[in-house]
């Protein structure tokens, strides 16, 4: 009995060294102090390494820009799952921000990129969503050029939200805006609809299709520097992300005080898309798009467009769908496959799937 | 797209307009029952192609719309139970009870689920056993086999956190009403086909020799309904009255035995109350006896819930096809897919949505200028 202690022995106590946890974001990530720097400097960084300005961290991004107008805009994406097939949230961050600056003819210069994390994100899934963030913007030619990272508590967030903001340059002469359509301007569509929206729903559903549907997230600076070199009159781009080309044509409508007349078999709806939408009674001009731009330009330089554009891979898909009139402004009128005329209408609320 | 592609040619379609002008001698006034195909001919422009005269009734086959604002509120109230998680199909979520709906709830912090299929409910109910899974159980005969199974596999599988919420209505006893109504206009009516894919048109024939109605089997896509409509006005120019099948790709006379016996060892008929027309008597599924531990009405004790329309509504009349929601004052004022007031404005399949998504009688100052704030799904 004696030579077991019974009592502790303060003197013989240790304080437990902390853990290091290596394969998680923790809310000490985010507090500003070592975990954040070395978040940062094993992470984010690395990943980031090829996308990235380099150079010591400051508080602002210095860019040098020529004297001109610069586009500025900013977006934030919160889709869940991260990933999807077709892409991630990174690539989608990246090419969505590209995109709006280059439906308003702007060539992208720069981005930013902040992140705010749920804690227990593990890195690997941090570190692939950066990797794919510098691919896209390599890819599209943009730097990202400043950023930022928070990390809050388990329920605050879903796993990763991604902010950025982007910068581009205008050139001289282009003037673009969803106000400026004219009556007898063509309507034209670079490429096939709903992919986006039917791949995200089908994996955050469950759902599985023969085929898988891919997302169309890419950049559209050449498509839409292509439409400019053929157009430089061009009236208005857009890309029809949420609300799908029913709610981009109406938008343009409305602020151009126009109208807008599609033709139905003219427009691009790939098998599987309209399949899935058939199923979960969809309508695939309400679903989302992230690689695809509308381009209204005067008639004379229609077909000129459409060539410009189905040169590119992004465009090859391309066609023309429809006109703009001085009938019935602010309203979009699609000619039915049967033959009949009917209004499309904007999206209301969230797509829900009808019952049967 | 095969099965569809072929459906929806434009050449075929004008080929059967023209068709249905040529035989078409006086004026006829028909009734596509389900909701799927008043879609269709909305959205298609098909009842503007048609003669003059020649006039389609919406009925009432959209199960959102006629499920009874009750049942909607008792819906609300166990869904608002911390302990429920509920699922429905999707576009129940809108539909606007007394107070509120299944949407707004969520956002509060309801578990609302939208599933795909009734056994999807099970599985959750298998993987939260200290939950309570609810399933808002809608729909004509056509929804009935797969809600039945999933009370079945519940059973067998001894899932007793698992219970549905009934509010099943039968489509034969709907006719019926709409015939009997002294205001009734309806010389002939397109059945639903995917509700006779299921239970086949034998109790068709008695409804079709009592009230010397045609009744044609008809499908969803523009071809069919064109076809239906020629074939319709064909038995009523010709003075026949038969039960006729347009959709035999998809519809045997007999149904689908299977799905209706798995629907009978679940269900039986009894009395239905109809939104916008009322009780119908034997109008409706509601589970056996022995199914009553599955009951959600019993086991949240939500049966005596009672409720009343909005004043300006005119749904039942809608759903009747006695008018149209451009008879309606609050149609695209008061009332729009934002803010409904009625079931029909809701679901893509009701009467007033159909009407308002494709611009019916909206001037472009009242159509809706803003989406709906609602959290970005896809990006």
């Amino acid at each position: 009995m004696t030579d077991r202690p019974t009592t502790a022995d303060p003197l013989a106590a240790t304080c437990p060294a902390p853990l290091v946890e290596h394969e998680r974001v923790l809310l000490g990530h985010g507090s500003g102090g070592q975990l954040s720097a070395a978040l940062m400097r094993d992470v984010i960084a690395p990943a980031l390494a090829r996308a990235s300005a380099g150079g010591p961290l400051n508080d602002a991004a210095v860019i040098e820009v020529a004297a001109g107008r610069l586009a500025f805009t900013t977006d934030t994406f919160v889709v869940s799952p991260l990933r999807f097939p077709g892409g991630d949230i990174g690539e989608l961050a990246v090419n969505g921000t590209v995109n709006d600056l280059a439906m308003m003819g702007a060539q992208p210069v720069a981005i930013s990129l902040a992140y705010v994390i749920e804690e227990g994100l593990p890195f690997d899934e941090l570190r692939e969503v950066t990797e794919s963030v510098a691919r896209a913007a390599a890819a599209a030619g943009v730097r990202v050029v400043t950023g930022d990272t928070k990390v809050v508590g388990r329920g605050a967030a879903d796993r990763l939200f991604v902010n950025t903001a982007g910068i581009g340059i205008v050139a001289d002469g282009v003037a673009l805006g969803a106000d400026r359509a004219r009556a007898g301007d063509a309507v034209l569509l670079s490429g096939p609809i709903g992919l986006h929206g039917v791949a995200v729903m089908s994996v955050r559903e469950g759902l599985e299709f023969e085929v898988e549907i891919a997302s169309d997230t890419q950049p559209l600076h050449r498509v839409a520097a292509a439409i400019l070199a053929a157009a430089p009159d061009a009236h208005v781009l857009r890309d029809p992300t949420r609300g799908g080309l029913a709610s981009a044509l109406n938008e343009i409508a409305g602020a151009s005080g126009v109208g807008v007349e599609l033709d139905e078999a003219a427009i691009p709806v790939p098998g599987p898309v309209r399949a899935a939408c058939e199923m979960l009674g969809l309508d695939p001009f309400h679903v989302a798009n992230e690689g695809k731009c509308v381009a209204i330009v005067p008639a004379e330089r229609a077909e000129a467009v459409l060539d410009a554009m189905r040169a590119l891979p992004e465009g090859e898909g391309a066609s023309i769908v429809g006109r703009v009139v001085a009938d019935h402004p602010g309203m979009v009128t699609i000619h039915t496959l049967v033959g009949a005329e009917r209004i499309v209408d904007m999206l209301v609320g969230e797509q829900l799937p009808r019952i049967c | 797209m095969k099965y569809v592609d072929e459906f929806r040619d434009g050449r075929r379609a004008k080929a059967l307009v023209r068709e249905i002008h040529r035989v078409t001698t006086r004026p006829w006034t028909m009734m596509e029952v389900c909701g799927g195909q008043t879609h269709t001919i909305v959205k298609q422009g098909i009842d503007e192609m048609l003669p003059e005269g020649v006039r389609m009734i919406h009925g009432p086959g959209c199960p959102v719309c006629v499920t009874p604002l009750e049942q909607v509120d008792k819906a609300l109230a166990i869904a608002a139970d911390p302990n429920v998680i509920f699922t429905s199909y999707g576009d129940m979520l809108r539909v606007p009870g007394s107070t509120t709906d299944l949407l707004a709830l969520k956002a509060r912090g309801a578990d609302v689920r939208i599933v795909y299929s009734p056994l999807d409910a099970v599985r959750i109910a298998r993987e939260h056993p200290d939950r309570q899974v609810v399933f808002f159980a809608i729909g004509f005969e056509t929804t009935a086999p797969a809600n039945a199974m999933a009370v079945w596999q519940a059973a067998e599988q001894g899932i007793d956190n698992f219970s549905v919420l009934v509010s099943h209505v039968l489509v034969p006893p709907a006719m019926e009403a709409i015939l009997q109504s002294p205001s009734n206009q309806v010389q002939s009516f397109l059945a639903a086909g995917h509700v006779c894919a299921v239970m086949g048109w034998t109790e068709y024939e008695p409804i079709a020799a009592r009230y010397h109605v045609p009744i044609v089997v008809t499908g969803f896509e523009p071809l069919d309904l064109l076809e239906g409509m020629l074939m319709a006005i064909r038995q009523l120019e010709e003075g026949r009255a038969e039960v006729e099948n347009q959709y035999s790709r998809a519809v045997r006379r007999e149904g689908n035995r299977l799905a209706q016996e798995t629907v009978f060892r679940v269900f039986e008929i009894g009395d239905r109350t109809w939104r916008g027309i009322g009780q119908i008597p034997a109008s409706g599924y509601r589970l056996q006896e022995r199914f009553a531990r599955f009951d959600a009405e019993r086991r949240f004790h939500v049966g005596d819930i009672a409720t009343k329309e909005h004043p300006a509504c005119i749904a039942g009349e809608i759903l009747q096809g006695t008018r149209t929601p451009l008879d309606c004052t609050a149609y695209g004022v008061l009332c729009s897919p934002q803010r409904p007031l009625g079931a029909p404005m809701v679901s893509a399949e009701g009467t007033c949505a159909a009407f308002h998504a494709a611009g019916r009688g909206l001037g472009p100052t009242v159509r809706p200028l803003a989406m709906a704030a609602s959290r970005e799904v896809a990006r």
